[in-house]
């Protein structure tokens, strides 16, 4: 990907830690690769389980939107999130999914990347918690928007104390796991 | 997350809570309300680790009643709201500007009328923010357009609040209190505070609203050398009603015009970018001004001579500014997230220059993008 | 105690008051004032709050730090004073409506907040200012200029609403007897925690001549009439009372005090800070 910005969706289940993703995305690439990221979320009255969505704009240089206009990266962990959020992605949007979860996704000019994030989570890191986690390595391995030393920094500065360790297994899992599949 | 260290990825409600912390706020009133919620939230865990007071009222109304009796107790004090919310304190925001206390009050703005669009973004509450409470009164209203501002721009809040005893709305909107971005906040030893004046007057000779010439009377705090009185009502020099006197009625509402009127080199606050050769000026703030300043350089890719004034102090509206800078442009584009609240005030401030007004107006829940505001000046040339 | 020493928390100069002939409220001010004085505060340690209506005209003649807020907000006002400087002690004077109707979601959480402040509610069953309207104090079937045929509605236990929302000192007194009234204010600012004194008043000017009181001592007869002396050991504020009106201290317990908390809170943090 050149340098224009980029714009990135994060969505899925309520309680799946998509907003926390999204802060740590943009923490590794303001705090730790000295480029440039703004990040924002949906507040809705969504109750946990509903579909949740956090965002990220990334550029090498400051960034004056504040508002999505058309993703270049669309993540969806759950068909609910896909169907509700993938309205505006453009038709070159790279778009990541999780198989086991988005089972229709009518994409056909798109480029779709499957990943079974929570099965990765389950059966590599015996924990469903660190999905958000798996998908983060994914999407820096699909994307090339951050690099994994950065993300490391990221998740191991902003996850709760004593629980890094899990953590930075499950961002190495998914980003992995993306890199076969390329 | 704290203030004075390197780089951090903060939310703007984050800066804004820190900010104030900085800048001296030692009690905070708090009501739970999206979009503003995060900033109590910081408060609580933060102020009593410095020996401040954070608690959480019954309602919106009594947050701001204990922010003003704190304040008469000598701390600095402050609260945070959004719409509905900011509805509710107007009663007691017009009284702290009525007997000159200071406070500072977010408005985290968000769609309304009514709970409107829980919780969009919005800047339709920029005339409340001028007229809410009741009665002739003057007011000071600053507008963050970034997560940086938010911090700056409480300090100034807080700062301006002690120097003219006047309460002074933050007004944030939804997008800027919840997006997050990379900043460095000032050290502590780079900023400057500023501290109340109090009276040095021998206690029987204290009266609480003489002018001391500069307009701004000294204020003692309660339980230290002075005595005095408070009433919601017109009142003399010494604090005490006046309810019967014409003269001193009229007096005393023009002294509160008059000592923000007096100092407005101090208040007024804008931001030109791009406007020197301008043909078309954008007048924006706040998040919109943030999409603005893109479409400025959009518009320049393409050989169109745009700007961007924005505003920082949005009340006193900086009327001599916007005619300075407005003078060789041929166009004005007022871009707000409300149905044109500052049209007649820019109306007023350029009414015998030959510019055209134009405005970009959405009350829809959503920011004006940079493209919109592109399209419109792409429209214009 | 030297008679009449009470005087040097007047603001003499600010004489005389506005209250109408024959009102019940000057009498309880006067109970208020002999209390600070036998506690011997120090009126640059104090500070009386108030906010609108005839309880708040108790307000600019004391001779302490005086504020008079909006309307049935002289509780948060008073919260946030205490909070910022618990050395200082904080009264309120408020009325019927002041406190119970406009001012009652304050009243309760100040209440169940247990801060440290002594509430005294002036009770002259109806709003005086504006002319006589009906008030949530004013009892059932009585008249007033918006219930001018009778009260429909039923009449707050005010202190009883106090008790249940947390007050840890609750006590009611009357007019009648100033002297049991200044003894149950003295108790209430002596008590650490919130405390609530209803204050029975009167209102001859409009309250009694809508309900054909003849004369100011006739209402105050007719509350000490119905007025029994109770205690707190004894005194429950279910009980039935037919008619007749408790007086005295009601409750009493010891809880915790909101301010001390917060201190313990502030001191358990910055010790965690420095080890």
């Amino acid at each position: 990907m050149n340098n224009k910005e980029y714009q990135v969706r994060l969505s899925g289940f309520g309680g799946q830690g998509i907003i926390l993703a999204g802060i740590i995305l943009g923490e590794a690439v303001s705090l730790y690769e000295n480029r440039f990221a703004v990040q924002f979320q949906s507040y809705g009255p969504e109750a946990r389980g509903g579909a949740s969505r956090a965002e990220v704009v990334i550029s090498d240089e400051e960034i004056d939107l504040l508002e999505l206009i058309e993703p270049d990266v669309f993540l969806a962990l759950s068909q609910q999130a896909f169907d509700k959020y993938i309205g505006d992605a453009h038709e070159k949007a790279l778009v990541i999914v999780d198989p086991d979860y988005v089972t229709n996704a009518p994409l056909s000019s798109r480029k779709v990347f499957a990943v079974p994030v929570s099965r990765i989570a389950r059966e590599q890191i015996g924990k469903t918690i660190v999905i958000n986690m798996v998908a983060l390595g994914a999407l820096a391995a699909i994307t090339g928007l951050v690099g994994i030393d950065a993300l490391k920094k990221a998740v191991s500065a902003r996850v709760p104390p004593g629980t890094e360790k899990i953590n930075l297994k499950a961002v190495l899992a998914g980003y992995e796991s993306a890199r076969e599949m390329n | 997350m704290n203030s004075g260290c390197n780089m951090q990825f903060l939310q703007g409600n984050e800066a804004c809570a820190l900010g104030a912390i900085e800048a001296g706020v030692r009690f905070f009133g708090g009501y739970p309300i999206t979009p503003a919620t995060e900033i109590a939230e910081v408060m609580a865990r933060e102020l009593p680790k410095l020996g401040g007071v954070f608690v959480q009222f019954e309602d919106e109304i009594a947050s701001i009643g204990a922010v003003i009796g704190a304040s008469v107790a000598g701390t600095k004090a402050m609260t945070a709201t959004s719409g509905p919310g900011f509805s509710l304190k107007q009663e007691n925001l017009g009284y702290a500007i009525h007997v000159q206390i200071p406070c500072v009050v977010v408005n985290v703005m968000r769609g309304g009328p009514s709970t409107g669009l829980p919780t969009l973004p919005s800047q339709s509450d920029v005339m409340q923010a001028r007229w809410g409470t009741h009665g002739d009164h003057p007011i000071i209203a600053l507008a963050p357009y970034s997560v940086r501002e938010c911090f700056d721009l409480t300090v100034r809040a807080v700062n301006l609040s002690e120097r003219f005893r006047i309460p002074v709305i933050v007004l944030s909107d939804a997008i800027i209190g919840h997006v997050r971005e990379k900043v460095v906040l000032p050290k502590r030893e780079e900023l400057t505070l500023v501290e109340r004046k109090k009276p040095t007057v021998d206690p029987e000779d204290y009266k609480p609203f003489e002018d001391d010439g500069t307009g701004i009377p000294p204020m003692a705090n309660l339980g230290e050398d002075y005595l005095f009185h408070i009433t919601s009502n017109n009142y003399d020099d010494e604090g005490f009603p006046a309810t019967n006197d014409h003269d001193i009625a009229g007096r005393r509402i023009k002294s509160l015009y008059n000592k923000i009127e007096r100092y407005r080199d101090e208040i007024d606050d804008v931001d030109l970018f791009m406007v020197e050769d301008a043909e078309i000026i954008i007048v924006a703030y706040g998040s919109t001004a943030r999409s603005a300043r893109r479409a400025v350089m959009m518009a320049r890719e393409e050989g169109i001579k745009a700007g961007l004034f924005r505003l920082k102090t949005i009340w006193p509206f900086p009327y001599d500014h916007l005619k300075a800078a407005a003078e060789s442009a041929n166009h004005l584009l007022l871009a707000e997230m409300n149905m044109s609240q500052l049209d007649s005030e820019v109306r007023s401030a350029t009414h015998d220059l030959e510019t055209k007004l134009h405005g970009l107006h959405q009350s829809n829940g959503m920011l004006i993008t940079p493209y919109q505001i592109y399209d419109s000046l792409k429209g214009l040339v | 105690m030297k008679r009449n020493s009470y005087k040097k928390y007047l603001r003499t100069h600010k004489l005389p008051h506005i209250w109408c002939p024959g009102c019940g409220h000057g009498i309880i001010l006067g109970a208020a004032l002999r209390a600070m004085d036998e506690l011997e505060l120090d009126p640059y340690k104090t500070v009386a709050v108030t906010a609108i209506g005839c309880s708040a005209r108790t307000n600019a003649i004391m001779n302490c730090n005086t504020i008079q807020t909006t309307h049935g907000r002289s509780l948060t006002f008073a919260s946030g004073i205490k909070m910022a400087r618990p050395d200082l002690t904080v009264l309120l004077f408020v009325g019927d409506g002041d406190g119970a109707a406009i001012g009652g979601n304050h009243l309760i959480h100040a209440a169940r907040r247990n801060v440290d402040l002594t509430t005294i509610l002036l009770n002259n069953s109806i709003y005086g200012m504006t002319g006589g309207q009906y008030s949530p104090l004013t009892p059932y079937q009585k008249t007033a200029s918006t219930s001018p045929y009778g009260n429909l509605e039923q009449d707050f236990d005010v202190c009883k609403l106090a008790d249940a929302a947390g007050a840890s000192y609750v006590a009611r007194g009357i007019a009648h007897d100033p002297r049991h009234l200044s003894r149950l204010i003295r108790g209430g600012i002596e008590h650490k925690g919130f405390s609530f004194i209803e204050g029975i008043s009167q209102c001859p000017t409009y309250y009694g001549r809508r309900n054909k009181f003849s004369s100011p001592l006739e209402i105050m007869r007719w509350v000490k009439e119905r007025s029994v002396r109770v205690k707190p050991e004894t005194y429950n504020f279910s009980q039935d009372m037919d008619g007749a009106i408790p007086v005295g201290l009601l409750s009493h317990r010891n809880l915790p005090e909101f301010t001390d908390e917060y201190r313990k809170l502030v001191e358990q943090l910055q010790k965690g800070d420095n080890a």
